[in-house]
């Protein structure tokens, strides 16, 4: 399979990003562009959602902890039809519900606000408790970053969930390996990252996180790995700003923001990778 | 109190189908009564309390009302951010339980003294905030307390309070509403939660010595009684504040906010509480309350030093 419709969204959400942080002056777009195939591949091939009917009750839920990446976010769901394109275009500005970091409110399809890390992943975990509960159907997706992975709230999650068999979580790591002021490694150490899941008694499946295929296959067996009772964590190994060459693995473009002839240069080599 | 919350806790949850439990690993025997009648709906989170405000919100957004159970400091300010973020900003139906107000863990140290936590609460918008005086408060207050849509925090005793109602006569409460337990023509002691005691107490003494005070319950600390606060300072130059928490920013800074606020008849409002510090010294409850002038006399000689014109 050649996935041509999570690449096509995977595009546009890096082209939207580019043009919504560039407008709005924000940052993060480094964490934006190592997660958009990520996202892409969610909404575009694996969660069962309807944009006419955002609060459908049996859709799949998903939860971005890295809520500073929100504009990833918004991209794909004003893509997806869940609000118009033209929204985007009042990210971050004065008066718009668009913040820099995800919000619910005045946003439809947006599960929960995040922002502050660490919160967004016992949020969903929550979600999936209620629905094993209930005995539905659904599943509940989250997706968190690496640096969040510092948080004390993760690891109580990772415990509580794996208490409670909540095979019908599925939590992506972005682990792009730069966090907010130097490498995760020169920081606080993650790896060995998937044994460290692997310990605290989840089901770990680690890929390359910018492969679409390996992500479809990766969601695939998260899907049918539902019976094992455990909860379910795909490393996804990425590049911090992915798609632009003097973006990548710079923790520069944690904070800057592309304009002028940087914006007009990540443009042309976004373009040029237009599936 | 802590049993009146069990028993209101099981009967709701007879109601309502929706209704979780979880706890922070406490709640040693006083919970088993609901475990064992309701197993499918207790989760013991462990000791997480950040991971389990967080997934209380989760649960909530998802349709469900659940109470989140622990003691002392953590349930508000271990996960305060959580409450906010999460809870608040959400607007769920999250109901925050604390035993142990005050000084009712006194010996065990300054860690376990919950002397912020109403104020800490009181601040994050969205949040009801109920600090019951008795057994018969807690009933009363329960029916609201898991039945009005939100964030809720209730702040509770352990047992063995004095009771100062007849439950008949408060049944009906309403969030919000002050609760007079004796009128007075020279000033006014207002309280929250079971330090209403000391009060109650302050007022024979001050009889005693010819003074007329009169004691309202506030099992309502936010939103608090405006309306009837407005009443008091018509009526009396000099209102007390008295509670089991610091001074800063709890039920005596709701009073003084709301009183400087009124256009005239503004009462004097004297603090009585924790000077803006912490315990290092231990004791049971009453022992603390007599070391910090916050027990009967100790509560009596201020409010006539005050009327006196002596402090």
């Amino acid at each position: 399979m050649s996935y041509e419709k999570s690449k096509q969204l995977a595009y546009k959400i890096r082209r939207h990003a580019l043009d919504m942080t560039s407008r709005g002056g924000t940052a993060h777009i480094g964490s934006i562009f190592s997660m958009a195939d990520i996202v892409a591949v969610l909404y575009a091939d694996i969660l069962n959602h309807d944009p006419k009917n955002p609060k459908w009750p049996a859709r799949d839920r998903l939860i971005l902890s890295k809520g500073h990446a929100g504009a990833g976010i918004y991209a794909a769901l004003a893509e997806c039809g869940y609000f118009p394109l033209s929204e985007l275009e009042n990210h971050c500005s004065n008066g718009s519900h668009l913040s820099g970091h995800v919000s619910h409110k005045g946003v439809p399809g947006v599960e929960a606000s995040t922002g502050s890390l660490g919160q967004g992943l016992p949020m969903a975990m929550g979600m999936a408790m209620a629905a094993k509960m209930d005995g539905r159907e659904h599943r509940v997706y989250c997706i968190i970053g690496d640096g969040e992975c510092d948080e004390g709230a993760v690891w109580e999650t990772a415990l509580i969930a794996n208490q409670y068999r909540l095979d019908n979580f599925i939590v992506t790591v972005d682990f792009n390996k730069i966090q907010s002021l130097a490498s995760v490694e020169n920081t606080i150490k993650l790896e060995p990252l998937d044994q460290k899941w692997a310990s605290f008694g989840w089901h770990v499946i680690r890929i390359d996180g910018h492969d679409h295929t390996a992500l479809h296959r990766a969601y695939d067996e998260a899907k049918a790995a539902r019976g094992e009772g455990k909860p379910i964590v795909i490393i996804a190994d990425t590049v911090k700003g992915k798609g632009v060459s003097f973006m990548e693995n710079d923790v520069l473009w944690h904070y800057r923001t592309a304009r002028g002839a940087e914006y007009n240069a990540a443009l042309k080599e976004l373009e040029a990778q237009k599936p | 109190m802590r049993d009146t919350f069990t028993r209101c806790l099981q009967d709701e949850a007879r109601r309502n189908h929706a209704l979780v439990l979880i706890t922070g690993d406490l709640g040693f025997g006083v919970l088993f009564p609901y475990m064992k009648e309701f197993p499918d709906r207790f989760i013991n989170a462990g000791i997480s309390e950040q991971a389990m405000m967080s997934m209380a919100a989760g649960m909530a957004l998802e349709g469900k009302t659940v109470v989140v159970y622990s003691i002392g400091n953590f349930p508000t300010l271990r996960c305060l951010e959580q409450i906010r973020n999460c809870c608040a900003y959400h607007e769920v139906n999250v109901k925050i339980v604390c035993v142990g107000a005050g000084f009712v863990y006194g010996a065990l140290g300054m860690t376990h003294h919950a002397t912020e936590d109403m104020g800490a609460l009181r601040i994050l918008p969205g949040v009801t905030v109920y600090a019951p005086a008795d057994k018969t408060e807690t009933e009363a207050v329960m029916a609201r307390f898991l039945t009005e849509p939100g964030v809720a925090y209730l702040r509770i005793g352990r047992g063995g309070e004095p009771v100062f109602h007849d439950i008949e006569n408060i049944r009906g409460y309403r969030t919000g509403e002050a609760l007079p337990y004796c009128e007075g023509t020279d000033a006014y002691i207002l309280t929250a939660g079971g330090i209403l005691a000391s009060a109650v107490a302050a007022q024979k003494l001050l009889a005693e010595r010819g003074y007329s005070v009169g004691v309202v319950s506030f099992p309502t600390v936010k939103p608090i009684d405006e309306p009837y606060l407005k009443t008091l300072c018509e009526k009396v130059p000099v209102l007390f504040t008295l509670e089991e928490h610091t001074i800063v920013g709890g039920f005596g800074g709701a009073v003084c906010e709301t009183v400087a606020g009124f256009a005239a008849n503004r009462a004097r409002v004297v603090r009585i509480g924790m000077n803006d510090c912490y315990s290092s010294i231990v004791g049971d409850q009453a022992y603390l309350e007599a070391f910090y002038g916050l027990d009967g006399p100790g509560v009596a000689n201020r409010v006539q030093a005050v009327l006196e014109g002596k402090a």
